[in-house]
């Protein structure tokens, strides 16, 4: 098998808060097309690593390479127009909106409609709107989510509000989708429901990062993790590798069983 | 509301000021009418920045002064065309909410009530201070009416029926705004900023549109003001006509496009009623720092028992949960 250069590489990214080094010289690659994992106790860093990817955070050293080319700092929506979307801890919804419009919000990208445009409706506009409308509904689909489509998206259920934010971010057509901790906040029925909508979304083309701390559900699903402790690589490989690695285990999964 | 139903709506209220522009034969009615229309499209667009970018500016005055100003310097002291000069002061004020957005949107927080008010200040004295250019505190002279051809707006009736025009076509124009691409976009950042940047929406830049927009709309309302009275001078101006439209803001409800229209209603209403009325309990002197306590009053018990402002009233909410057309 030819190995495929990577779609996000990580070099020896770090990040300090004041004097706590929550993230030290981290390395790492994903590759196209598959669903990699963050995994490691409360504080390990994992969060900030996102963040620093997704140009919340500037670095204090290293940086990230997508597509071989660096990502922009501290502009979170040049980022997203790279072709990376990603989800929050906390799921964070327009609330007033509709779990509809919440969508279209992520096709926000894929339109081109300017001020004066949309204040006149122009046939333009309008024609535009209908595509992004079309689209936002097919996203609803996939996630079971359209008879909801004119509900606010704050009355929604938590674990609904949950897929609402992944449509969203599903909606942006991304090539790289970030999720922080999905299964976070949801029962044992719906974790496995998201799972397999994940995989879905993978089986779709989308390569996947994500950050949980729910070892089965991350295990299951990914096709590689990485463990992280107090901000460094402890391990990475296959679930089942990382698994029997006897630092893991010490670090993480002894911890856990304790 | 459909966009349809949002402009039958609009060609409804318009007939009927139509109607009031043939039948209403009192001036002093019709100009208070006026002051609404024109109070209410600065109004509207501080809604907007209210409402969509999160911060209050403490400055709109300076934008309605900046409309008056140009528009008329340029037609009275220049020769220029009216609407001309109109269209130059809307630029002019656009120009002027863009520069002083440009650092405040780039930080965040309190930063534009703090910015705006002391830009409002600086405008204010320049207006007393460059009397070569703006007439200084005895103000401006001879600024001619609108005309198109021969027709002259310089009736009540005829700049009352402009003045409500204007402002129900920028009312259905807002309203396209707020349910379309753009629309979301600053609904999202309303929502959430971090989110709505994830989603590759660039916050900083809706956010300076949406004060320059207003910019431009206060600009185009102290134009036609100018060319209403055909005299200005900056006492209007000050800071207690922007604290004015902030009233007039949240007494419609920060969260609706109507509700400046009804907040400019019930500032001008107030504000004739006071005229009307503190003369009989106090030294007419004492009329306008009275006006400031009422408007305090009327402000604190509106946050207190209807946050939501006039428009709350229908039980209309906005952003406006949709129906699917």
């Amino acid at each position: 098998m030819v190995r495929m250069s990577p779609l996000l590489e990580v070099l020896g990214l770090g990040k300090d808060f004041g004097g706590l080094a929550a993230v030290r010289g981290v390395d790492f690659a994903v590759a196209p097309g598959q669903i990699k994992a963050l995994i490691g106790p409360n504080g390990a860093g994992k969060t900030t690593i996102f963040n620093l990817i997704a140009g919340a955070l500037a670095p204090t050293r290293g940086r990230v390479l997508f597509e071989g080319t660096p990502l922009p700092v501290l502009r979170p929506h040049a980022v997203a127009a790279r072709g990376i979307a990603r989800t929050f801890q906390l799921v964070r919804l327009f609330g007033e909106m509709t779990v509809l419009e919440n969508v279209l919000v992520g096709c926000h990208r894929h339109g081109r409609a300017g001020w004066g445009a949309c204040a006149l409706r122009t046939r333009a506009a309008r024609d535009e709107d209908a595509r992004l409308r079309l689209r936002a509904r097919a996203v609803l689909a996939l996630l079971d989510l359209e008879g909801r489509a004119e509900m606010p998206a704050a009355a929604l259920p938590y674990g609904e509000q949950r897929l609402v934010e992944v449509g969203r971010a599903l909606a942006m057509e991304p090539k790289l989708l970030l999720l922080d901790e999905p299964g976070a906040g949801l029962d044992r029925g719906e974790q496995a429901h998201l799972a397999a909508i994940v995989r879905q979304i993978r089986d779709g083309g989308t390569t996947i990062l994500l950050v949980d701390h729910h070892m089965d559900f991350v295990l299951d699903l990914s096709d590689e993790v990485l463990v992280l402790s107090y901000g460094e690589k402890l391990a990475e490989g296959r679930p089942a590798e990382v698994r029997s690695d006897p630092a893991v285990v010490a670090a993480y999964l002894g911890e856990e069983a304790a | 509301m459909s966009a349809r139903e949002r402009w039958t709506l609009l060609l409804a209220v318009m007939l009927f000021v139509s109607g009031a522009a043939w039948g209403v034969r009192s001036t002093y009615v019709l100009s208070a009418l006026t002051f609404v229309a024109l109070n209410a499209i600065a109004a509207l667009g501080l809604s907007l920045v209210m409402g969509f970018a999160g911060q209050v500016s403490l400055g709109q005055a300076a934008f309605y002064a900046i409309g008056a100003y140009a528009s008329g310097i340029l037609t009275a002291t220049h020769g220029w065309n009216c609407w001309a000069a109109l269209a130059m002061a809307v630029v002019a004020g656009a120009a002027a909410a863009l520069l002083i957005g440009l650092p405040i949107f780039r930080l965040s927080g309190l930063l534009l009530a703090m910015a705006s008010l002391g830009f409002g200040i600086i405008v204010y004295y320049v207006l007393v201070n460059w009397s070569g250019v703006t007439g200084g505190p005895s103000g401006l002279t001879g600024i001619p009416p609108l005309a198109i051809g021969g027709f002259r707006f310089d009736t009540d009736a005829r700049v009352f029926l402009l003045a409500w025009t204007v402002l129900l076509f920028l009312l259905g124009l807002a309203g396209n705004l707020v349910d379309s691409r753009v629309g979301r976009a600053l609904r999202a950042i309303h929502g959430s900023e971090s989110a709505a940047q994830a989603a590759g929406i660039d916050a900083t830049r809706y956010k300076l549109g949406v004060f320059a927009l207003a910019g431009g709309m206060t600009a185009l309302a102290g134009g036609l003001y100018a060319h209403y009275l055909t005299f200005i001078n900056p006492s209007p101006f000050g800071f207690g006509y922007s604290v004015e439209l902030v009233v007039m803001v949240v007494l419609g409800g920060v969260a609706s496009l109507w509700g400046a229209v009804l907040g400019a209603a019930a500032v001008v209403l107030l504000v004739e009623a006071l005229r009307a009325a503190l003369p009989l309990v106090a030294s007419s002197r004492g009329a306008a720092e009275y006006e400031i306590v009422v408007f305090g009053l009327a402000l604190m018990a509106f946050m207190i028992f209807l946050p939501g402002g006039l428009v709350s009233l229908r039980g209309e909410r906005w952003p406006p949960a949709r129906a699917e057309r």
